[in-house]
């Protein structure tokens, strides 16, 4: 046969990764195997969210009038505790720091948050781990979690708290405990949970003296009659059931209910556990808000909303929504230097890049926040790092008042529902907004 | 009892916890070392929690949920049961239950000395920092949880999983244990335990009318401090 009439090379199919065992996936596989545990990581939920990008603002129209940029005021001011306690938390922005147990982040860091929450007339949280002369001494505002490990639990810091929040869960892992590996525990961290050096230490998932509302009502009323009744408390739920758990928390006596979505940050979970419990922040808002409404509790009951909140604009979407201020936690660490590209180096030698690196419960930082190496440590300055994160709760507000005024509103709390539409049929169906351009509330029937 | 002592009694059938623990608040160490009667206690929660200072309330009567909580240098004596929680987070002073106590008494306690006369439930003792507890009953399942530190002493039994994922307390049963939680197993009980039981004794007043060495330790076998696939069953 001539060579010329050889059949050609049959055409090849490129290469095809799977949409269901992607990369990342396969990774993870290999990982598994290698190991044979599972993976810990910082950071919150990475996948893909219905979340604040998919609402928009309508802004003012022939039908309502925008205030004057500059000129009209738009006030920030919230005010936390009004319910039972004698001294509520009076705060200039409606933007608080979330709690981040010290252990999991660095002394320096905890001084550098009390700096930049103080300079903005907002409140810092404690964490896992108990409370640092770092941060009560640079809070002017400062919020005690009680938390299932009680760790450094103690009467003389509940007194000097401006508030008590009672954590049930957190948006990363509603249900889990928490966990801070041997590298992080430094004789420091060690002496203030009364644990030994270096070991890799659980926080356990449930209060050990109550479970349940009915239980969390009398422990509610110890911590008052602890305080003398003086400081707000809170009760920090991670989104589930928000519905139910704001009703349950207000029916237990709560002050302010803080509600975390799932892409809140976490210091150390099993990423099984960030990626596939809990629902979206978008998702819990409404849910908690209405709970709020149907005990005839909204503004009297305050709520805290958090889980990546990112700029003002997510702020007004929140407080549109019915919230009364956010938290933030990845945002104010960003703030602070975290994952900046100036240490790319050092993250790939981690064998990350600047931007991904969540490996926050080892310890090694570089942008010496999530640590406690005493060298690493070094690098974060806490005066300049605070003022950044002063800085960078300026521009929320002044992100959100600009928001505000757009749509003709004197107080970041006017904002309402009917100031919002969303992008999405799964956004406008959890914040139960119209869809942009339509009248269609997935779930209500329309209203012309 | 000294001659400066004062006594105050307060009748919790026409004045309120609130009203009480308010009084009680009122006193820093130093001011004169005072004995408070409260009486018809009823149940009542939180009754002389959040004390700090070096005075004696006796409760004739059940105390409810979380009684002498977060309790410091104060001593409480409860001439009746304990709901639950009883010491609560107590850093020190003395708390002592004539009766029985519910779930989770002394939970993550810090320091101080807890009495049980009689039995205590389920947890006792869970996540406990460095309280010495003492029960001259027996302690139901799941006690010493988690525990990091102090001493649990039980003169009877204990129920199932003691001392599950301890840490670094130490448990003195002297009755049968029904099971052992993770990573608690029984240790030898050297003289110096010995010693340390004696002093637990002197706690309760029962020095000399109990043998120590009628006791079994209990502690942390140290395997599940660090994360390790072979652990996973226990995880
Ligand atoms: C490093 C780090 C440590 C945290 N530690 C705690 C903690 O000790 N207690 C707690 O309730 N939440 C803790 N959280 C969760 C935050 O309080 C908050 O719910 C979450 O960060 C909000 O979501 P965001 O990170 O998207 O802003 C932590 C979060 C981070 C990032």
């Amino acid at each position: 046969m001539n060579e010329h009439m050889k059949p050609p090379a049959a055409p090849r199919t490129l290469p095809r990764e799977s949409a269901t065992f992607d990369a990342y996936t396969l990774s993870e596989i290999r990982r598994a195997a290698a190991t044979g545990i599972y993976d810990i990581r910082g950071a919150g939920a990475k996948r893909k969210l219905p979340h604040f990008d998919d609402l928009l603002f309508l802004g003012a129209s022939m039908s309502r009038y925008p205030l004057e940029g500059y000129r009209e005021k738009c006030s920030t001011e919230v005010v936390l505790g009004t319910r039972f306690a004698k001294k509520p938390i009076e705060l200039k922005i409606p933007i608080t720091i979330a709690g981040m147990s010290f252990g999991s982040l660095s002394g320096p860091a905890k001084e550098a948050l009390g700096r930049g929450a103080s300079a903005m007339g907002t409140s810092t949280t404690t964490g896992d781990g108990g409370m640092t002369q770092e941060e009560r001494g640079h809070s002017t505002k400062l919020v005690y979690q009680y938390l299932p490990s009680r760790y450094g639990m103690n009467p003389d810091d509940i007194r000097k708290a401006d508030a008590i929040e009672v954590v049930v869960g957190q948006g990363a892992k509603p249900g889990g405990g928490g966990m801070l590996l041997g590298q992080k525990i430094s004789p420091r961290v060690a002496k203030m949970r009364t644990l030994p050096e270096g070991i890799d230490q659980r926080s356990a998932c449930r209060h050990p003296d109550w479970t349940g509302p009915d239980d969390l009502e009398i422990k509610i009323e110890e911590l008052r009659e602890i305080t003398d009744w003086e400081k707000p408390i809170y009760v920090k739920v991670g989104a589930a059931r928000p519905y139910y758990d704001t009703a349950l928390a207000v029916k237990a006596g709560a002050d302010v209910v803080v509600v975390d979505g799932m892409q809140g940050g976490t210091a150390a979970t099993q990423e099984v556990f960030i990626e596939n419990v809990g629902i979206p922040t978008l998702a819990a808002v409404r849910q908690a808000v209405k709970a709020l409404q149907d005990l005839g509790m909204h503004r009297k009951v305050q709520l805290i909303v958090s889980g990546g909140i990112r700029n003002g604009a997510d702020v007004a979407k929140a407080l549109a929504l019915g919230a009364d201020a956010v938290a933030i936690g990845t945002a104010a660490l960003i703030a602070l230097g975290d994952n900046d590209p100036q240490w790319e180096g050092e993250y790939e030698k981690l064998g990350t890049r600047a931007g991904a690196y969540d490996d926050w419960h080892e310890g090694r930082d570089p942008a010496g926040i999530t640590t406690q190496d005493p060298e690493l440590m070094k690098r974060l300055d806490p005066v300049l790092a605070g003022r950044r994160l002063a800085n960078y709760l300026a521009v929320m507000t002044l992100e959100a008042q600009t928001i505000a005024r757009a749509c003709g509103k004197s107080h970041v709390h006017n904002l309402e529902p009917e100031d919002l539409v969303a992008l999405t049929i799964e956004a406008a169906a959890m914040a139960q907004v119209p869809l942009a351009g339509t009248d269609w509330i997935p779930g209500q029937t329309g209203r012309f | 009892m000294n001659a400066g002592t004062q006594s105050h009694a307060v009748d919790l059938s026409n004045s309120t916890v609130r009203e009480l623990n308010t009084a009680l608040h009122a006193l820093k160490a130093g001011s004169n070392a005072s004995l408070w009667r409260v009486t018809n206690p009823g149940g009542l929660h939180a009754i002389a929690a959040g004390l700090d200072a070096p005075i004696t309330v006796e409760v004739d009567g059940p105390v409810g949920y979380y009684c002498g909580g977060m309790n410091k240098q104060a001593t409480v004596l409860v001439k009746g049961s304990a709901g639950v929680g009883v010491a609560e987070n107590m850093m020190s002073g003395l708390v002592e239950v004539e009766g029985d106590a519910s779930q989770a008494a002394g939970a993550t306690a810090h320091g101080g000395t807890l009495i049980i006369g009689g039995n205590a439930a389920a947890r006792c003792g869970i996540s406990m920092k460095g309280i010495d507890i003492v029960v001259k009953g027996s302690v139901g399942h799941m006690s010493a949880f988690m525990a990091q530190a102090g001493t649990l002493t039980v003169f009877g039994d204990a129920g199932e999983a003691l001392g599950d994922s301890i840490y670094e307390a130490r448990l003195y049963v002297r009755g049968s244990v029904k099971s052992l939680g993770a990573d608690c197993i029984e240790k030898e009980m050297r003289d110096e335990h010995k010693a340390q039981l004696f002093e637990r004794f002197k706690l309760a007043g029962v020095e000399g009318q109990i043998d120590p060495s009628e006791f079994k330790r209990y502690g942390s076998a140290r395997t599940l401090y660090h994360f390790h696939v072979d652990n996973a069953s226990a995880y």
